[in-house]
């Protein structure tokens, strides 16, 4: 449940995250805006994540899968577009208003066929055939020479086309960025706030006292799974456009690792946190390494992961509901 | 006599050599509150989980108002009118008590793929809750974490969330399991004051809820019925006193 902190924190974040690309260019570093848009992004993948990990209790350890084929999407039609080819006899386009919506309708469709398969199962069980087919579609992606194969695929064409709006202006994309963080945000939280939410935090909670009480839970699950994917296609659609660049890594298994640690260190089923989850562990990832540079400690430098791994460790045992518990919770809160 | 709501037709289930349901018939008239006791492991709980549909018989029927529903989906049983409650307490510790009456109000108001209006703001289902709520005697318990309950007020919130689902046939699986004397015979209180309006199959351990609720009584030894028949009947069935009264004081 919100606490009477968080309502204030957000709305704070929010104006925050606005004046962002100012206050980043009067400090003469006008590309921190470009890190923070690809916090932004990764925290729309976490808050997707969340939906159906801290709700619905489904740990997914394939979620960067979504993330790859949306970003894949993008970046394949931009390439059609660009060397005017055809693909399945369609031309390519780099037009926004089709090409997104793309990415995200595959990514959920995708979603819904693997979801189908892989939520038969449960548990253990569930993590690795999520895994598997994660890995499934990262093979694919590296097998398809003629988008780069293992090297990836440049977007020569540069970021989608949009009527009015310059994606190609870092600051407006970053806008464009926060747009959509805002408003998948408020959608998963009237979402898990909803009759469908209650009936995901009841499936969590007692998965077989739900179909006693009458509910087909299989169908429920299936349907956070697709909303899930499809916010995880979003997250790719916008990350491709970030970097104009793809390749098979957006999915590989250690992206799918990334966001569940994003989703843990945040805090796990409060949606807020996968959002503070997400900034700090890429700012870590990015200013470890600077730290300990400009600190000299040339092997702290060069093996950074020693001291990051035992952090999110630390903080994954000692901070119940991570980041997030940190912020709000208080001592006799035990909900 | 009127069709019995439920009818079980040589029911059978098998754990490897175990026969839990060996060859069970048996028959609930619309309306009765009918017991079911025997003693440990005689296959009471086994028979509830295939009249719920947790389980699936190796072979027999079951009809369920004159509809066959052996191989109906567990999911589906409550929706036309077949609930259960559970021996070992399920709730949903985190919600609160009026979350988890109200998530089983839900479940008979319509589907459930309603992405957006707040939950907690419904008026139709906290109103059927907080009813539920007051009628197994939590009424000033509505806020508080399910799991904070004491072991008997989760007992009675497992009830109204059973009652609430509005059932034609409840299967009580040791409702006063665990409880003192004063909770034990306010449920039956509470049970009672249902007679007629549900049909109830009762199992439990309390005789003396048992001879104070049933209309009739079937008594359950290795997965068959020994016995049916008034309380008084089972009284002085001499099969039933050696294989199950025995050493027990009848009220």
């Amino acid at each position: 449940m919100p606490t009477s902190f968080e309502k204030p924190f957000l709305i704070a974040g929010l104006i925050f995250l606005i004046a962002f690309p100012y206050i980043a260019e009067a400090a003469g570093n006008a590309y921190f805006t470009s890190t923070v848009a690809r916090i932004l992004i990764f925290a729309i993948a976490a808050i997707s994540l969340d939906l159906i990990l801290g709700y619905g209790g489904m740990v997914s350890f394939g979620h960067a899968a979504y993330l790859g084929i949306g970003a894949y999407v993008v970046a394949i039609l931009s390439f059609h577009g660009y060397d005017g080819s055809a693909l399945f006899g369609l031309p390519g386009t780099e037009y926004a208003p089709i090409v997104w919506p793309l990415g995200v309708a595959l990514s959920a469709v995708v979603a819904l066929g693997l979801g189908a398969l892989c939520l038969r199962t449960s548990g253990v069980y569930f993590i690795m055939i999520t895994l598997a087919f994660a890995q499934m579609l990262f093979f694919f992606f590296v097998s398809l020479q003629r988008y780069g194969g293992d090297d990836g695929l440049f977007m020569f064409a540069g970021r989608s086309t949009m009527p009015f709006i310059d994606l190609d202006n870092d600051t407006t994309f970053y806008y464009v960025c926060l747009a959509f963080l805002a408003g998948f945000f408020i959608l998963c939280r009237a979402i898990v706030a909803s009759r469908f939410g209650r009936v995901l935090r009841g499936i969590k909670q007692n998965e077989r006292r739900m179909v006693m009480l009458g509910y087909p839970v299989y169908r429920y699950k299936l349907a956070a799974f697709v909303i899930a994917g499809a916010g995880a296609g979003l997250a790719g659609v916008l990350l491709a456009n970030h970097t104009k660049f793809v390749s098979p890594d957006i999915l590989h298994w250690t992206k799918s690792g990334d966001i569940l640690i994003m989703v843990i260190l945040g805090g796990i089923g409060t949606l807020t946190g996968p959002i503070l989850g997400s900034a700090a562990f890429l700012l870590l990832e990015d200013y470890l390494p600077v730290i300990f540079g400009a600190l000299s400690m040339d092997l702290l430098k060069d093996h950074w992961r020693i001291v990051f791994g035992p952090m999110l460790i630390l903080i994954v045992l000692f901070a119940r509901r991570g980041l997030y518990g940190m912020l709000f919770r208080r001592e006799t809160d035990d909900g | 006599m009127a069709e019995p709501l439920l009818s079980i037709d040589g029911l059978a289930k098998s754990f490897g050599a175990l026969r839990a349901t060996d060859d069970l018939s048996l028959e609930v008239e619309t309306g009765e509150i009918h017991a079911l006791i025997g003693p440990n492991g005689a296959g009471k709980t086994t028979l509830v989980s295939q009249l719920s549909g947790e389980l699936t018989p190796d072979a027999g029927r079951i009809l369920f108002d004159g509809r066959d529903i052996t191989a109906m989906p567990a999911h589906e049983r409550p929706h036309i009118g077949l609930v259960r409650s559970f021996q070992i307490t399920s709730i949903f510790p985190e919600f609160s008590t009026l979350e988890n009456v109200a998530l089983a109000a839900q479940s008979r108001t319509g589907h459930s793929f309603h992405f957006f209006a707040p939950v907690a703001r419904d008026r139709t289902l906290n109103d059927i809750a907080r009813k539920a709520l007051a009628d197994v005697g939590l009424g000033d318990q509505v806020d508080r974490p399910a799991h904070a309950l004491s072991h008997g007020q989760q007992r009675r919130l497992e009830l109204a969330m059973a009652l609430v689902l509005e059932p034609r046939l409840l299967l009580l699986d040791e409702p006063m399991a665990g409880m003192g004397p004063d909770e034990s015979a306010f449920v039956v209180d509470v049970l009672s004051k249902l007679r007629g309006s549900v049909t109830m199959l009762l199992i439990e351990h309390d005789m003396d809820a048992v001879f104070a609720l049933a209309d009739r009584i079937t008594v359950l030894v290795y997965g068959r019925p020994i016995a049916t028949g008034t309380p008084a009947d089972i009284r002085e069935n001499p099969a039933v006193r050696e294989a199950y009264l025995g050493d027990e004081e009848v009220a």
